[in-house]
């Protein structure tokens, strides 16, 4: 016989429902949506079925050019991971031992998490046109996103470099690796599984990232800003085949970080087992 | 020349000061070729301090570190000779067992063939051959320690340091490792230094047991001369196995397995029985006297069984003068 359920479970159950609904809803209502049919509008109901905005999407659009700003969100994204993974680790590193100031210098970067991106964003366009600068995506864009993952990518290695046991390194050099060899030999391939993980938090927030590079991505859009421009201008359903696609991208980004880490698993596994070998 | 090859480690006034605090106070130690050598003490005595000093993996504040008449205080790791077995192996969690044994041949630029081929002989004589392809995960506690080893091993040092190598075992692989380690002792020929907690580890390995305390060094001689003579209260006390008691010369050690219960002789104390303990071939009486100290009686099943011991019966407690061995004050 089932045990009676509390009455809290019934409560926290329906929370959870409410959040799972909350959080997909709307991102299944625009992915049911974006499969309008060619004379349907931007709300339900449905009039018909059809692949006729994803059609659309690749043609000449009469606004917006959201391949040119898929295409530099993706290289932005890019930069930024890269940026991120080798400054993170080499801050990790840094903050290992206690340094003069090193406190201080934890606070100064972690506290660009709490001033609101939108400021950020602001303070970082206006010192480019001061200096003279071209406000670009790839330069004034690209650092005010690093302002956001730099952060995060140093607390995922505090903690990654808190579980790192330093006997690896200590055995390293006793046995004549310099200190060079002693991190690209034993340091790196140890961390390497969280890296993924810092490469893959670095590219979607930066993918995603909307207020910090409003202001700071001069006359040419990334895609979060470009949608958020055909929100206003676009009035047809390939806003939201626009929508899936991203969103597919981003799933499809994901899948491939998990595929490398299972494939660098296997690898391993493969390369060292012989379960069965004694049987043939 | 003999002579100077047979004083292999030399620790000369070797000091460890972290800020104010001596770790390691002044001490001066000498190691023959090819001994297997024990320190023992008390955890935060130093004794890993001084390991690591030797290692290179601590600096050496002041004092000198001779190793095969090369004073290698100043060296770095690789170039003293040395080769550390870690507490828990560090072995390299991403390498095979035959990369992590490589791994020094590696870092000095030494092709993939000719490594395997040393790796290889080595594998061998740990009997190892068959696992060279796993990693370290997959492998028994035992195993493990017998690849750090090997590791260890290839780089032909000319002293072995270890970090209390048994203390990630169970007790029962333990007994087992520490005749292996042994073992290889002999067969390689080269100094074993092994800084333990245990005192039977020390006893049954050592060559030399040196036991410290705050940084210092209160005893080192054979196995048998720290037992049997400890040099003073610390050492009777930490190595165990003897009582203390006070005479007119100052405080002496007497083994518990030489006092007799129920028997006077020489010198004889009346006492009450506090706790019997049956350890198998051996039994461990506590007693306590009229003043409240306490005593330990070990003592063989036979006699034990022969007496009818209990729990609250009073009794004697006596032993022979030449069992008590005097302790420096």
């Amino acid at each position: 016989m089932m045990e009676k359920r509390s009455q809290s479970f019934y409560f926290l159950a329906f929370f959870f429902i409410v959040f799972v609904l909350f959080l997909y809803g709307p991102v299944l209502t625009i992915g049911i949506l974006s499969f309008q049919g060619p004379k349907g509008g931007l709300t339900f109901p449905m009039n018909g079925v059809s692949l006729h905005w994803f059609y659309d999407l690749f043609e000449e659009q009469a606004v917006g050019d959201f391949w040119g700003a898929f295409r530099r969100s993706f290289i932005l994204g890019l930069m930024v991971m890269v940026t991120t993974v080798i400054l993170s680790v080499m801050g990790g590193l840094a903050f290992r031992n206690k340094f003069n100031g090193s406190n201080f210098l934890f606070y100064l970067v972690i506290s660009s998490l709490v001033i609101p991106s939108i400021l950020i964003s602001l303070g970082v366009g206006l010192i480019f046109n001061i200096l003279d600068f071209e406000v670009h995506w790839s330069t004034s864009g690209f650092g005010a996103q690093l302002t956001w993952t730099l952060p995060f990518g140093l607390l995922i290695m505090f903690a990654v470099f808190n579980r790192f046991d330093s006997a690896y390194e200590e055995a390293a050099r006793d046995l004549g690796a310099s200190w060079w060899q002693t991190i690209r030999y034993v340091v790196l391939p140890i961390i390497a599984p969280s890296l993924i993980g810092v490469a893959l938090f670095g590219f979607t927030l930066s993918y995603d990232e909307f207020a910090r590079t409003l202001l700071t991505s001069g006359s040419r859009n990334t895609l979060p800003l470009e949608i958020f421009g055909m929100t206003t201008n676009v009035t047809t359903p390939v806003l939201y085949a626009l929508g899936t696609m991203t969103t597919i991208f981003s799933l499809l980004i994901i899948l491939t970080f998990l595929l490398i880490t299972y494939v660098f698993g296997q690898r391993n596994r493969r390369q060292t087992s012989d379960a069965g070998k004694a049987i043939l | 020349m003999s002579m100077a090859r047979s004083k292999h480690l030399e620790l000369i006034k070797t000091t460890k000061l972290y800020g104010d605090v001596k770790a390691v106070d002044a001490i001066d130690l000498t190691i023959d070729e090819g001994k297997y050598v024990c320190i023992l003490g008390p955890s935060g005595c130093g004794k890993s301090s001084l390991l690591r000093m030797v290692a290179g993996h601590e600096v050496t504040s002041s004092g000198d570190i001779i190793l095969a008449n090369k004073n290698i205080t100043d060296f770095p790791p690789t170039k003293r000779g040395t080769a550390m077995m870690f507490q828990n192996y560090a072995l390299f969690p991403h390498l095979t067992v035959q990369d992590n044994i490589a791994f020094p041949l590696k870092m000095s630029g030494m092709e993939k063939a000719a490594r395997y081929k040393q790796v290889d002989i080595l594998l061998e004589r740990v009997q190892l051959k068959s696992l060279h392809d796993r990693k370290p995960d997959q492998l028994s506690g035992g195993q493990q320690q017998r690849v750090a080893l090997a590791r260890a091993m290839i780089t032909n040092p000319q002293i072995l340091l270890l970090d209390e190598p048994l203390s990630a075992l169970d007790p029962f692989l333990r007994t087992k490792i520490r005749a292996e380690l042994k073992q290889l002792q002999r067969d390689l020929g080269i100094s074993f230094l092994h800084v333990t907690h245990s005192q039977d580890e020390a006893l049954a390995l050592s060559d030399l047991v040196v036991v410290m305390n705050e940084g210092r060094i209160e005893q080192a001689a054979t196995a048998k001369d720290v037992f049997n003579a400890p040099a003073n209260e610390f050492v009777a006390r930490f190595i165990g196995g003897h009582n203390i008691i006070e005479t007119d010369n100052g405080k002496a050690a007497i083994r518990v397995d030489r006092v007799h219960l129920g028997r006077k002789s020489y010198a004889s104390l009346p006492v009450s029985i506090q706790e019997i303990e049956f350890l198998g071939a051996r039994v461990c009486i506590k007693v306590i006297d009229e003043n409240g100290r306490e005593f330990s009686v070990d003592m063989t099943d036979e006699m034990f069984f022969a007496h009818s011991f209990e729990i609250g019966a009073s009794s004697f407690l006596s032993w022979e003068k030449e069992d008590v061995h005097q302790l420096a004050a």
